[in-house]
């Protein structure tokens, strides 16, 4: 019997000890979490405080971390810089660059993953390696030359660069997961080859087609340096628009950080639907997330 | 059965269009490009571009802002890469278990990559700016002198790289997260048993098994990295002076500040050779050291 109760205190004891030991370690992880995602996160937040705040509290020597926030600067872009014609622009371009990508790149991606042409997938993903700048001097050259320079055509094309290859190489991996059965099963049924991809292959890849149609827009919205060159007055998109506030403009800490919200914020939110994809999108499919 | 012209000929038919965009869109940019390297070329009509062959390659041996934008690009990513695996390795073991709300700190850990990278560069530039930005706030808190960040000559770079490590080490992380998720809980265990404590488990055992996500990783961000161009080109242009111009930035200036079309496309082509290059000698070495 007593034996018996100090072996029960000895094993709750140690139960205890192993319990305080797990809820250290898990503080300590949590607390160390915490600290990741704060450093990880900072940028982000002083973003929307310094869009909150006047300009006297923006250029105060030590930063005000209490304030009363203040919608001024979101209204300021708002108002006089043509913001919403740059976001209604880069919304065109990055819409048609996408839908462009997707009628193109549908077909070509399940004629890959089909018939297994490998040369043909590592023939469009050299455009992953070339430096962008070697496309868009001879674009520029071509453009200018044909009078379209600032036309949505041009920078429609030139995002394609970028939107074509992503999507491609995002679904032959989705649509090497479709199974052939059936394709076959339609096509005894009496569906032809091509009837059979649309009715039933792209059905059953909606989600794959959906998560590669939010990257490619994500990208094209992204997109700086094809836009610089190519976009003017009638096409100018968001992120050359918040470049030119940098270089051109006074500097109105609230104004520039109200603006760099104001095109991160659509991103952030299509990147929500989509966070499983996006690692593969990056490496192209090498990594599936 | 029916069979149409279509379904017969699909193999050739659904690339099609593709193929022809490719063609247009990349390859004949770079056969132009190609072509312009050996001339001497402005944009529109005068100067008559004319052929000098090997000419702008000599020129461009003999530049010595070249040799030091070259320069630029290979610290940068000498800084930047490494930098980025060691923090992503760290960050990929925190999140390697199950915690509270691990949905929503993925979602966050996305933020840096997907972000626009002119907002990114933008509120980088803010934060690092010499008199106000916060960072001085902070250095100046911890009883650290105050920095010039990226309007100093010596920092120009060191202060791009930190920007490319906050943005990119998430992907790195992500990755190698992925590869993790993959291993089995046998080896791990075994590990455990044979008394390995946890250095020794990331070494010989860890490590070995997520390197191909690693090589992947290291040599997808080493291309990225070598042609930077957003960050620095919103950050400071490629200054002070040319203390943070890269090859990929002295190219955009020579086409489009410099109105040289024929010195910019040697460049990219060398540029170009560059990034195949290391790219080819990372993976040759990370197949030689298996």
């Amino acid at each position: 019997m007593k034996i018996g109760n100090e072996l029960h205190n000895a094993w709750t004891s140690a139960r205890k000890r192993t319990r305080v030991r797990r809820w250290t370690r898990n503080s300590f992880f949590y607390f160390v979490l915490v600290v990741v995602m704060i450093i990880l996160l900072f940028p982000f937040i002083w973003m929307i405080l310094t869009s909150l705040r006047t300009q006297v509290e923006n250029t105060s020597a030590v930063p005000v971390w209490f304030f009363k926030p203040t919608m001024e600067n979101y209204r300021s872009v708002l108002d006089q810089h043509h913001f919403l014609s740059y976001t209604l622009h880069s919304f065109i371009v990055a819409a048609l660059a996408t839908g462009i990508g997707l009628v193109i790149g549908l077909p070509a991606a399940y004629s890959i993953s089909r018939y297994k042409q490998k040369r043909l997938a590592f023939a469009i993903l050299s455009a992953r390696v070339t430096p962008y700048i070697t496309f868009l001097v001879p674009w520029f050259a071509a453009f200018r030359f044909l009078h379209m320079v600032d036309t949505y055509t041009a920078l429609v094309s030139t995002f394609l660069i970028v939107s074509l290859p992503l999507i491609i190489w995002l679904m032959i991996t989705f649509f090497d997961d479709v199974p052939v059965d059936l394709e076959e099963a339609a096509r005894i049924d009496g569906a032809g080859e091509a009837e059979a991809f649309l009715k039933i292959v792209v059905p059953l890849s909606t989600p794959g087609i959906v998560a590669s149609a939010i990257l490619a827009f994500i990208f094209s919205w992204n997109q700086f340096l094809f836009a610089l060159v190519l976009s003017g007055p009638h096409t100018q998109t968001v992120p050359v628009a918040v470049f030119n506030f940098i270089t051109y403009g006074e500097i109105n800490y609230g104004g520039l950080a109200a603006a760099a919200v104001l095109i991160t914020l659509p991103v952030v939110l299509l990147s929500l639907f989509i966070q499983r994809w996006i690692v593969q999108g990056l490496t192209m499919g090498a990594v599936k997330g | 059965m029916r069979s149409s012209w279509i379904d017969r000929n699909l193999s050739w038919v659904f690339p099609l269009p593709a193929i022809l965009a490719v063609l247009l869109l990349i390859v004949g940019p770079v056969i132009a490009n190609l072509a312009f390297s050996v001339q001497n070329r402005s944009w529109g009509i005068f100067p008559v571009p004319s052929f000098v062959g090997l000419g702008n390659f000599v020129s461009a041996f003999e530049d010595s802002r070249f040799w030091s934008s070259a320069l630029n690009m290979f610290y940068l990513t000498i800084i930047a890469v490494p930098a980025e695996a060691i923090l992503g390795l760290a960050l990929a073991l925190l999140l390697n278990r199950d915690f509270f709300l691990k949905g929503v700190v993925r979602s966050l850990v996305l933020l840096p990559m997907i972000a626009t990278p002119v907002a990114v560069a933008l509120i980088w530039s803010l934060m690092m700016n010499p008199e106000l930005g916060v960072l001085n706030y902070f250095l100046q808190s911890l009883h650290l002198h105050r920095s010039l960040w990226a309007t100093s000559p010596a920092l120009a770079i060191p202060s791009i790289a930190l920007v490319d490590i906050w943005e990119w080490t998430p992907f790195m992380a992500l990755i190698m997260l992925a590869a993790l998720q993959s291993l089995s809980q046998d080896q791990m265990e075994a590990a455990k048993i044979d008394g390995a404590n946890a250095l020794q488990r990331l070494f010989r055992i860890i490590l070995p098994l997520i390197r191909p996500a690693v090589v992947v990783a290291v040599i997808l961000r080493t291309i990225d990295a070598l042609k930077t161009f957003d960050i620095i080109y919103v950050i400071t242009q490629g200054g002070p002076g040319t203390a943070s111009e890269t090859l990929n930035v002295y190219a955009f200036k020579s086409s489009f500040l410099y109105l040289r079309i024929g010195y910019s496309a040697s460049l990219l082509v060398i540029l170009a050779l560059v990034v195949v290059g290391v790219a080819a000698i990372l993976n040759i070495w990370a197949r030689g050291e298996k």
